[in-house]
């Protein structure tokens, strides 16, 4: 073939490849999207069904759905509302992530850079075997043996303090929002410290090494390099932590002593949060109340769903996050 | 293992198996960037057609058109036609299954299945085909002749195929396209990641199976496509131009009496 | 004459890099004895209560920080008293989120073992009462319960999770971006919502009653987004020349994906399916809210209440009772062992093979290094 040298005319245009599926193709592909489909209409089926079932609850009381704290659904005069549970539940976790924040970026970073090669991988399993411990676990645990344990100083901080800061008094101690909150943190920790702890290793090493050279301290180097790196992960983690403090159910059904009361004062015996109403009011509850009930789920289903979208969307926006799965 | 005592240039026997695969103004697209531009090419049964050229002229991508495996990257389209025996891989008549199996494909990296023995991914182009075969066991066995590999692993077949050296995996993926009994076998660059003693094994194999299946190979070392091909194709990429063909013919003329000063400046190791 | 050989000169001994340095210790124990010191003093003496552990373990632990971060900073300045008080701080965060694990499983084992006997796994609580002791009766009917839920819940979102994986990673269509997201999403359900939508379209819209099968539903909902975000993990990591080497002999994509991808990812996905196991194994909230509980077998489990361990549990830990609440703790135990088999299944599963694809490299093949193997930790 002699060499082209003179300049090509237009080739034939670009054409539109024709591949004609096999029949278990066409099956195989359809079988998978159903699958998909499956997760999707899943979440929409549980946001509208659980909102038809609130749908009576929330015509009867409205707004006051958001502010009342009573809850007496089931009767001549129906007076119900979740503001004392979202209080309980707010306060919960309020405990719970301050508490896990510190131990669990603490965790992490010493899992890290502080820990010997050799115990490395058993605390990472360690974490993850904390993970798969059932909350209910955790929360006989800490009905029987945290709790009885920490009233003495608890009763000491009430002593001493409940003079001077009004939250700090309390008339009986133990069944308290703090102690939940406190139990529930040993339940959101794992998640927060593998995340975490993931994110951290995806540190350049070169940058760490940097600091090094130039003479820092380990804690100089976590400082400045490492904490900076990952403060998105270390936020989304949390977020996730905090995600899953808010549904927690076991641990406030255990521990808490039901009142429907909005209850500044945590160290006091009392209190109720959203997912442990649910649980308790549920074998009670009449048509009006299982109404109310579904309304306070639905309205759990929504607050942890914004927060994870959130936390999802903070990770993965972030530097440390970006190749990380969280 | 025979050796064949045959230079690469004698021409073939006369009866020679293997299809003919003719490209007609093949052009390739990734997106909107072209990477190949009108490339014409017959590559005849019973000959090893070597497709040569610096790297990045498109070699690999016509080599990719040639069994619809181009049109798998997301984004991908092409122009032009491309015949086996006669009949357009792209037009409606092939089903792109029924193609691949005819023009198979050996890869740069070697790529055995690594959850079967050495057996089963020698069968596997039957099971993943639907085919039955009546004779697996022969049909195994005659594939790891064909492809130089039966002696050295008989009496391992139910061995993993992770546990082979690399060469050895090489000649496993070979035999593996060949139990579909395909007539057109496609070569990227199979030598690029072994060592020179696997390499040698594997230009011999693809001497001894030259006149059954038309094998088409991409390569980037000249002495190779001289070794081993009885026609070349010189592929070339301006800067930020499509690559083309600036020639192609018999072995010795390219590499003995080029026509075209581009050529001769490649295959004196001028360039590339 | 016969030479000597020069002794070859003793190769030098490696050495050991050390950060620190032996006085460093001397402040570490100085520090420690000085608040001790100090913290007794002030319980026993100045302070009108009686030495208490806790307290005083707290007040002993803040003293010695203080102390620590004094002497070093007198000593080395402050960057490098910062860098010690902070190692010490963390050291503590990580023993702070280690001990309860520690604890938790010493005290399940102190307090379960006593009452555990071999009735507790052959009778039920039928003829239990409150007044029985804490070693009679026995938890048959809510194990049996617990297995039959999690195989039902395990057949449902196995499948499902694995094909949305793989339309995920292999199929890749248009619902691709959104089912992801909506799987992340979905791993945050509250568990005792999962409950209540169960309940309300199964047990309310079509009338069935509490069973075994609408608490299988609720872990399955559970289940799906574990299984579905590993088991998608899990084939990305197999190799896309695998794949096109099926593709290249003519096979249709299903076969593809059957015969090659699955095989080679079948150690990830066995671990994904027994994470997903272990993570709904011990839920209790959706459970009250579905399969209700029962002190009787039930053996069918797509009708009648039934029982399962966490019930068990639950429902024995909230009696006033205290032989009950015994009997719950041997329940406790039971369900812990249950989850620590399943974690170290899926430990062992996932381990990666020795005999792997070995690079094709001139030399002769050595040890191939293992492949990370990327966990989605349970929740």
């Amino acid at each position: 073939m002699a060499p082209s040298t003179a300049v090509p005319e237009a080739g034939p245009e670009r054409r539109k490849i024709e591949t004609r599926l096999t029949r278990g193709d066409r099956l195989y592909r359809s079988l998978a999207t159903a699958a998909a489909a499956v997760t999707l209409a899943l979440i929409v089926l549980i946001g509208v069904f659980l909102l038809i079932r609130a749908m009576p609850a929330l015509r009867e009381a409205g707004w006051s759905f958001i502010t009342v704290k009573e809850w007496r659904p089931d009767g001549q005069q129906p007076r119900f509302g979740v503001s004392a549970m979202l209080f309980g539940t707010f306060v919960t976790a309020l405990v719970a992530m301050a508490v896990t924040f510190p131990v669990s970026v603490a965790t992490a970073i010493f899992i890290n850079e502080y820990a010997p090669r050799r115990i490395k991988q058993t605390l990472t399993s360690l974490i993850d075997l904390m993970a798969a411990i059932p909350s209910l676990i955790f929360a006989i645990w800490g009905l029987f043996f945290l709790i009885p344990l920490l009233l003495p100083i608890e009763q000491w901080a009430v002593d001493e303090l409940g003079g001077s800061l009004p939250f700090m008094r309390a008339a009986a101690i133990g069944a308290s929002l703090f102690n939940a909150g406190l139990v529930i943190s040993l339940m959101t920790i794992p998640i927060a410290t593998s995340i975490i702890r993931e994110v951290l290793s995806q540190t350049p090493r070169h940058e760490c090494e940097g600091a090094l050279a130039l003479g820092a301290t380990r804690w100089g180097m976590i400082r400045t390099v490492v904490l900076p790196f990952g403060r998105g992960g270390i936020v989304g983690g949390s977020m996730l932590g905090l995600g899953r403090a808010l549904g927690e159910t076991l641990a406030a059904t255990l521990i808490l002593s039901v009142t429907f009361e909005i209850k500044p004062r945590v160290l006091e015996n009392g209190g109720i949060t959203v997912a442990s109403a649910i649980a308790v009011q549920f074998k009670d509850a009449q048509t009006m109340g299982l109404s109310a009930l579904m309304a306070a789920g639905l309205a759990l289903f929504a607050v942890t769903f914004v927060i994870n979208m959130l936390a999802a969307l903070v990770v993965s926006r972030s530097r440390s996050g970006a190749g990380v799965e969280a | 293992m025979t050796t064949e005592a045959s230079t690469p240039t004698t021409p073939a026997p006369a009866a020679a198996e293997g299809g003919t695969l003719r490209a007609e103004r093949v052009s390739a697209w990734f997106g909107t960037r072209k990477v190949l531009e009108d490339v014409n090419l017959e590559m005849g049964a019973g000959a090893v057609t070597a497709l040569i050229g610096p790297s990045g002229c498109g070699k690999s991508t016509f080599l990719r058109t040639l069994n619809r495996m181009h049109e798998i990257i997301p984004g991908a389209s092409l122009a032009g036609s491309v015949l086996l025996d006669g009949d357009d891989i792209y037009g409606g008549t092939l089903r792109v299954t029924q193609v691949r199996r005819r023009v198979g494909m050996v890869f740069q990296k070697p790529n055995p299945f690594p959850a079967m023995s050495i057996a089963d991914n020698v069968a596997a182009g039957l099971r993943l085909t639907g085919t039955r075969a009546t004779d697996r066991d022969g049909l195994i066995e005659d594939s790891l002749r064909r492809a130089g590999l039966w002696n050295e692993v008989r009496n391992r077949l139910r061995a993993p195929a992770g546990g082979l050296s690399g060469g050895q995996q090489q000649r496993l993926c070979i035999a593996r396209s060949l139990t579909v009994r395909p007539e057109v076998l496609l070569m990227d660059e199979p030598c690029s990641a072994l060592d020179p003693t696997s390499t040698r094994r594997i230009e011999e194999t693809i001497g001894e199976l030259r006149s059954q299946v038309t094998i088409i190979i991409v390569t980037h070392n000249m002495q190779q496509a001289q070794r081993v091909s009885q026609r070349c194709a010189f592929f070339l990429a301006a800067e930020d131009q499509p690559g083309r063909v600036v020639e192609s013919g018999p072995t010795e003329r390219l590499f003995g009496d080029p026509e075209d000063p581009r050529t001769a400046d490649y295959v004196h190791g001028r360039f590339g | 004459m016969t030479t000597q050989p020069i002794a070859a000169p003793r190769p030098a001994p490696r050495r050991r890099t050390r950060t620190g340095a032996g006085a460093d210790l001397a402040e570490f124990a100085g520090a420690a004895v000085t608040s001790f010191a100090i913290t007794w003093l002030i319980f026993a003496r100045l302070m009108p209560f009686t030495v208490q552990a806790v307290g005083f373990a707290v007040c002993w632990y803040g003293l010695f920080l203080l102390a620590y971060w004094l002497i070093t900073r007198d000593g080395h300045g402050p960057v490098i008293a910062a860098d010690r008080v902070m190692g010490v701080l963390i050291t503590t965060g990580a023993l702070a989120a280690v001990t309860p694990i520690l604890g938790v499983i010493g005290y399940v084992i102190y307090k379960g073992a006593p009452v555990l006997r071999l009735n507790f796994f052959t009778e039920t609580l039928a003829v239990t009462g409150p007044l029985s002791a804490a070693t009679e009766g026995g938890a048959m009917h809510s194990i049996i319960g617990t297995l039959e839920q999690l195989g039902v819940a395990t057949l449902i979102s196995v499948p499902l999770g694995v094909l949305t994986a793989v339309y995920l990673n292999e199929v890749r269509g248009p619902l691709t971006r959104p089912t992801r997201l909506v799987a992340d999403a979905m791993t945050a359900l509250p568990s005792i919502v999962a409950g209540l939508f169960v309940y309300s379209i199964l047990i309310l819209q079509f009338g069935w009653g509490f069973s075994g099968f609408a608490g299988s539903l609720a872990l399955a909902v559970l289940m799906l987004p574990t299984v579905t975000i590993t088991a998608e993990q899990v084939l990305r990591v197999v190799p896309g020349g695998l794949r096109e080497a099926s593709l290249a002999l003519g096979a249709p994509q299903w076969r593809t994906v059957l015969m090659v991808v699955l095989p080679t990812a079948r150690a990830g996905l066995s671990t994904a399916v027994i994470l997903g196991m272990a993570r709904v194994v011990g839920e209790t909230a959706p459970m009250i809210l579905t399969a209700f509980g029962s002190s009787t077998l039930n053996a069918n489990v797509f009708s009648g209440q039934q029982d399962d361990l966490p019930l068990f549990v639950y429902n024995q830990v909230s009696s006033s009772q205290d032989t009950q609440v015994q009997r719950a703790w041997a329940g406790a135990l039971v369900l812990l062992a249950l989850v620590l088999v399943l974690f170290v299944l899926a430990r062992l599963l996932g381990r990666p093979r020795t005999a792997r694809v070995r690079r094709p490299a001139p030399k002769p093949a050595t040890e191939p290094a293992a492949k990370p193997r990327q966990e989605r930790t349970p929740r």
